[in-house]
């Protein structure tokens, strides 16, 4: 019934193989993005076919088995597919948001070299990040885990002569792997948990069935969780590992957008879902979840509030948007989540490739006047809205959405986290009051960031601002719908309080429901708390917003009067809190430090000076003894008589 | 009446005056008679407890002894006129070339 | 056919080596290419083995082959025993595998006499496949010591600017721990003998039913132990193989870490470890330490090397760390793992060294520093690089991942978690090392003039890559081809361990202590 479900992620594989062995040989830019854009396209046709296949079944986790993978005695890995509603809404997510980057790719990407290599990673990108949320157990699903952070590796650098990127890129599968540590860790402790009490597997509807045979609670199940929530933490920039996402921003614009916004950077949050069973039964790991989350959000939130690289603000924002999904799992508001994952990727994807269409936009004006002005510092932009129209609305809609303004889509999906994380068995009132203060942060500098870029007077040089063009089609047509999306995109989660049916919730009750029945995770409070709530995070938004207008629209000067009067401060947060220099500090420089004691004082010295010394001494003890043979015969002979005579001595006298 | 000890007084005593010779004097062709003397005492000695114990081998042993006594001869005079067209000696102190 | 298909294998390569002694020697077309033809042709009579269900269905050995050899009196006797089980069988389809790669790619690199190095890459290839397949264990040995003399002289001959340290320094510490495995040897066969128990020559299956008192086992295990921890290398016994690989040849490098490695990881799987059970108990938890030190300090010595050769030296250090944790792991998925990663880092670490080689064909240097931003000029060289890189780091979908997976699902299983646990950080610094090399090398701008002219690869030197590549992802996508045959062999070979009675029997008890008195 579901058997054609390989080809979703079969299609971008093909496309990448394809793009990259004879990509280079096709001239036609053309040709090269719109075959990769089409083959997306496909996945998202049969993703779609699954998804409304499913929609109309009473059964709603099917698993498909396409070949084995590994078998060793107990140990049995298939490579297998699972789709059931959460992984069908991934899928639907990654296809289809996939789809329009590619699309929104081929203009952005004109005339750079390597074309063909950006699509075939795309492509190979789009096939991992599908094997990643299709994959029935948890190994494919590591399988695509870790594609993707190749493919983010692969793209982060894609501009190979800059040596900052090749730093990112690298940075970024490095921190990728410290979470990967952390997963691998966890699933061997599961696996040998669970294989002790004779359920020897890795499959994730198996692991969910025999979940029982853990403690509640206990020591196993609240390891397990932690291990895998550091490898979420990797994955979706988390705090302490969030520092590669912001570094991330050397790729190209469309990565961004695709990787470190919509898709890849949610795979810890698709995760948590997946094993929801796992953490459910692990209250404190929950707990330790939700805390990380909502100190993410915030924290994130406070660099996002300096930063003038316009993708830099969007990467924080990003980093603080995904530690509310984590806050949402970690109040076991699961659905939730992912549904602030959906919404997040529609809007988030929208502002990349919008700060995309700017950035595309200024490059080409400052290329036209020769000029090497950074095009994507905010201070050099302002009073866009005319230039770019389209990119304005759309960005200013994605905008709204994200600050949570009533009737977008952020706002259905965040409210009902901040309702969540209050009112929650898991929740906390303190873990609601950061939410809400990373909320009217999030709504300040992104408004801030409006103003700076498409308000206001043009600050772009003089000599390119007159040939600040629209950006083609191919760029504004995704623009256009993913604005739409960020629009409408919340209505199919309209809570009951307003009046909704929460589609969205229903949908995926069949993957969470069990878990938040079994361990009596539910939000509780009156109807009047809840208002109360959406009231004062409405608020706090507007709030938010209009400092941000008084700030960069009404008197333009009170920024730098802010920052000379709290120096200090504005020094910590422009500088990101200094966290990458303490990690220099605290694990790089040891490290080096150590591998080179290793090597030249432990290799070099000891082991081999044990070596070389075993070596000298007996050259030392042979050059003392070789002057007994002077070559003199008397000498031998004096030897030989002087020998007889002692051993005849011995034997007469002895 | 001459006993077995004489016999091997004497054979001890040429043995002692072969090996005082082989350690004193410097001309390999006396070295080498040297060496003789002392191979020739070991046969006196082997002939004379031959016969006193009434066994044959050492007879035998001594006509091996012999043997090898004249190859030793002719390869090792052959030696010494090998050295003495390289150094115009048969000094045994310019024999040191066998050494480190 | 099948009765002398071992036999064949083996000697094929030798008789080559005979026809390449009479090739005049300054035909050099004429010598790689027979060789190549010969490399060829015995990794194509070694197939049927690989295509031999019979693996899949029994783990014992097959292709046996058995002739009385040496035989003085009745008190020593040792016989031309060969026999292939699941475990040997991917080690000998590997180095048959890999030697016509390494011909292959000697083409432009050995220009110094050209047939010496020839005629002692066939004599090492005969060497190897002899110990892989040898069952005497004084057949063995010999096999075990024929592949020291070809590699010493292609190290000290055709190798870099200080061979003669290396080389020396490589035949060196092994013939040192070859030496107590010889008395170990000659021990066991005289203990054999002296407790009456029926044996045949050398015959490594008859001294897997010998009871040895632990005592006895103590000293020996220790003995095969030490000589073939020198071989793998593990720490802290691994400085002979940065110099060796460093000094050596390309084709002498790959040689020597796709093949010659795992000759020591082999010996422990075929003769430590069966021989020595109770030794082997009491010695798990210290090897599985220095495995897994090996892992952690191999990789943050590869990290900070300044040499490419010395880097991919020191992370071998690290892959075979996984080796041995995944074979001390004592389980089936671990030996498993084990006994693939063995061939995996064949193929990964032997395409590293085959990549360094074609750098250094163009340059002459393998510093770091004096390469960056070579994936500009050789954007084929950057992809095939790229994937070896990724292969050697461990990505799932390559054969690196299967590997080092199943060899820690193997050490969590036992008892060896703790060790598992430091071991699984490999993965952040094999990530480290490689990618900040891979960065130094191939990304950023050219800031060197000499590498402005570098040509991309060759038809040749890509027809030396493409099938290593083949088989990273073939292992790495469907394994099971591997696991499936060397699963029963292992299922038989843990069977014998755990079903060998813990023995100290005093009634052998005397025995030794005679063994001992005539020493």
């Amino acid at each position: 019934m579901y058997s054609n479900l390989w080809l979703i992620p079969f299609f971008p594989l093909l496309g990448s193989i394809i793009n990259g062995l004879v990509g280079k040989r096709i001239k036609s830019e053309k040709v090269i993005g719109g075959f990769a854009t089409l083959l997306v396209f496909f996945s998202f046709l049969v993703a779609c076919q699954n998804f409304f296949r499913l929609l109309g079944d009473n059964v709603k986790t099917h698993e498909i088995v396409i070949f084995s993978w590994m078998s060793v005695g107990k140990l049995q890995v298939d490579w297998g597919f699972l789709l059931d509603p959460l992984s069908a809404v991934m899928i639907l997510v990654v296809t289809g948001v996939g789809t329009l980057i590619h699309l929104y790719s081929i203009g952005y990407m004109h005339g750079e070299e390597g074309y063909y290599r950006f699509f075939s990673y795309m492509n190979l990108f789009a096939f991992a990040m599908l094997m990643l949320v299709l994959g029935s157990n948890a190994l494919v699903m590591f399988i695509g885990w870790e594609g993707v952070g190749l493919c983010s590796y692969l793209l982060i650098g894609y501009y190979i002569e800059k040596q900052s990127a090749g730093d990112a890129a690298k940075k970024a599968f490095v921190v990728n792997r410290i979470g990967d540590f952390g997963f691998l860790c966890g699933l061997f402790v599961l696996y040998w948990t669970l294989g002790s009490k004779g359920v020897w597997t890795f499959n994730f509807v198996e692991i969910a069935e025999n979940a029982h045979l853990l403690e509640t609670g206990g020591l196993v199940v609240t390891v397990v969780t932690l291990c895998f929530f550091l490898g979420a933490c990797g994955k979706s920039a988390q705090i302490p590992l969030f520092t590669w996402l912001p570094d991330a921003m050397e790729g190209p614009t469309p990565v961004s957008a695709l990787i470190h916004a919509a898709t890849m950077v949610t795979a810890g949050v698709y995760m948590i879902g997946r094993m929801n069973i796992l953490f459910a039964m692990a209250p404190s790991t929950m707990l330790t979840i939700a805390i990380v989350g909502a100190a993410t959000a915030f924290f994130a939130a406070t660099i996002g509030l300096a930063q003038n690289d316009i993708k830099r603000v969007l990467a924080y924002s990003t980093v603080s948007q995904l530690g509310y999904m984590f806050l949402a799992m970690g109040v076991g508001a699961f659905s939730a989540g992912i549904f602030h994952l959906m919404t997040h990727a529609f809007f988030k994807a929208c502002l990349f490739l919008g700060s995309g269409s700017v950035i595309h936009g200024l490059h080409h004006a400052y290329h036209h006047a020769h000029l090497h002005d950074d095009p994507q510092d905010m201070r050099n932009m302002g009073g866009l809205r005319k230039k770019m129209p389209i990119t304005f609305i759309t960005f200013l809609v994605s905008t709204i959405a994200i600050s949570g303004i009533p009737l977008f889509s952020g706002f259905f999906s965040k409210d009902e986290i901040l309702w969540w994380s209050f009112g929650s068995t898991r929740g906390h009132w303190l873990l609601w009051l950061l939410g809400a203060l990373a909320a009217a942060m999030t709504a300040f500098y992104m408004f801030r960031l409006v103003f700076m870029t498409f308000f206001g007077e043009q600050k772009t040089d003089a000599r390119a601002k007159d040939h600040i063009p629209e950006s083609p089609l191919t760029i504004t047509i995704p623009l256009m719908v993913l604005g739409l999306l960020a629009v409408i995109g919340g209505y199919i989660g309209v809570p009951a309080i307003l009046g909704g049916a929460n589609h969205f919730h229903h949908f995926l009750d069949p993957v969470f429901g069990k878990s938040l029945h079994l361990f009596h995770i539910e939000a509780h409070g009156t109807h009047a708390t809840e208002y109360t709530l959406m009231a004062v995070s409405v608020a706090v938004a507007v709030i938010g917003i209009f400092v941000a207008w008084v700030m960069y629209i009404k008197n333009p000067e009170l920024p730098a009067k802010f920052v000379t009067k709290f120096a200090g401060a504005h020094k910590i947060v422009f500088n990101k809190w200094y966290i990458d220099e303490l990690y220099d500090f605290l694990f790089v420089n040891p490290c080096k430090k150590i591998g080179t004691f290793f090597w030249r004082g432990f290799d070099v010295k000891v082991v081999d000076g044990i070596v070389n010394g075993v070596a000298w001494v007996t050259r030392g003890i042979g050059s003392g003894l070789k002057y007994t043979q002077s070559g003199y015969l008397h000498n031998y002979a004096v030897a030989m008589v002087v020998g007889v005579v002692m051993i005849v001595g011995f034997y007469v006298f002895g | 009446m001459i006993s077995v000890h004489h016999y091997l007084l004497l054979s001890a005593i040429l043995f002692c005056i072969g090996i005082f010779g082989v350690l004193t004097r410097k001309n390999a062709i006396v070295i080498f008679m040297c060496i003789e003397v002392m191979l020739n005492s070991v046969n006196l000695t082997f002939i004379a407890l031959s016969r006193h114990v009434g066994n044959m081998d050492g007879q035998i042993f001594v006509f091996f002894v012999m043997t090898v006594a004249a190859a030793e001869a002719a390869v090792g005079l052959a030696l010494i006129i090998a050295f003495f067209k390289n150094k115009e000696s048969v000094d045994v102190d310019d024999f040191n070339m066998l050494k480190w | 056919m099948a009765d002398y298909l071992l036999s064949l294998i083996i000697f094929f390569p030798l008789l080559g080596m005979l026809f390449v002694l009479f090739i005049p020697r300054d035909n050099d077309g004429l010598l790689k290419g027979f060789t190549l033809v010969v490399s060829l042709v015995t990794f194509v009579i070694s197939l049927p083995l690989a295509f031999d269900n019979i693996f899949a269905t029994s783990g014992g050995m097959h292709y046996r082959e058995f002739y009385e050899w040496i035989n003085i009196g009745d008190y020593f006797q040792m016989n031309y025993n060969l026999g292939v089980d699941g475990i040997s069988l991917w080690l000998v389809m590997l180095t048959t595998f890999i030697m016509p790669v390494t011909v292959l790619s000697t083409w432009k690199s050995v220009q110094k006499n050209t047939k010496g190095f020839m005629a002692l890459l066939l004599l090492l290839e005969t060497a190897m496949l002899g110990a892989f397949v040898a069952l005497d264990l004084f057949l063995f040995y010999i096999f075990w010591e024929l592949m020291l003399i070809p590699m010493y002289f292609l190290i000290g001959i055709w190798g870099g600017k200080n061979r003669i340290y290396a080389a020396v320094k490589f035949f060196i510490f092994t013939a040192v721990g070859s030496l107590l495995m010889l008395v170990a040897i000659i021990f066991l066969y005289y203990f054999a003998v002296e407790s009456g128990v029926q044996i045949s020559g050398f015959g490594v299956h008859d001294f897997y039913k010998l009871d040895l008192p632990y005592n006895a086992q103590y000293w020996l295990f220790l003995a095969f132990a030490f000589s073939f921890a020198i071989k793998v290398p593990m720490f802290p016994v691994h400085t002979w193989l940065p110099d060796a690989h460093t000094e050596a040849p390309t084709a002498g490098s790959v040689i020597l870490a796709a093949v010659m490695l795992k000759m020591g990881t082999y010996g422990y799987v075929r003769f430590a470890m069966p021989l020595f059970p109770d030794a082997l108990q009491t010695f798990i938890p210290y090897l599985a330490g220095l495995s897994v030190i090996g892992i952690v300090y191999g990789s943050l010595v590869a990290m900070m090397q300044e040499d490419v050769k010395k880097l991919v030296a020191y992370s071998s250090v690290a892959h075979l760390g996984f080796v041995m944790l995944g074979v001390f792991a004592m389980n089936q998925q671990g030996m498993a793992g084990g006994i693939i990663q063995m061939v995996n880092h064949g193929i990964s670490t032997g395409a590293l060294f085959l990549i360094v080689g074609f750098i250094y064909e163009r340059r002459h240097t393998r510093l770091i520093s004096e390469f960056g931003g070579l994936a500009h000029k050789m954007p084929i060289f950057a992809t095939i690089f790229l994937i070896v890189t990724f292969s050697s780091v461990g990505l799932p979908g390559t054969n690196g991942f299967v590997g080092e997976f199943l060899a820690l699902v193997g050490a969590f299983e036992s008892n060896l978690r703790w060790f598992a646990v430091v071991a699984t950080s490999g993965v952040i610094f094999a990530a480290v090392y490689m990618l900040w090399m891979y960065q130094r090398v191939m990304l950023g701008k050219v800031t060197n003039p000499a590498n402005e002219n570098l040509k991309d690869l060759s038809l040749r030197e890509i027809a030396v890559m493409v099938p290593l590549l083949l088989f990273v992802f073939w292992i790495g996508v469907y394994p099971n081809t591997f696991l499936d045959k060397m699963n029963p062999a292992i299922e038989q070979l843990l069977n014998q361990m755990n079903n060998k009675q813990v023995a100290v029997v005093e009634v052998y008890q005397p025995v030794v202590a005679k063994l001992i008195e005539i020493k």
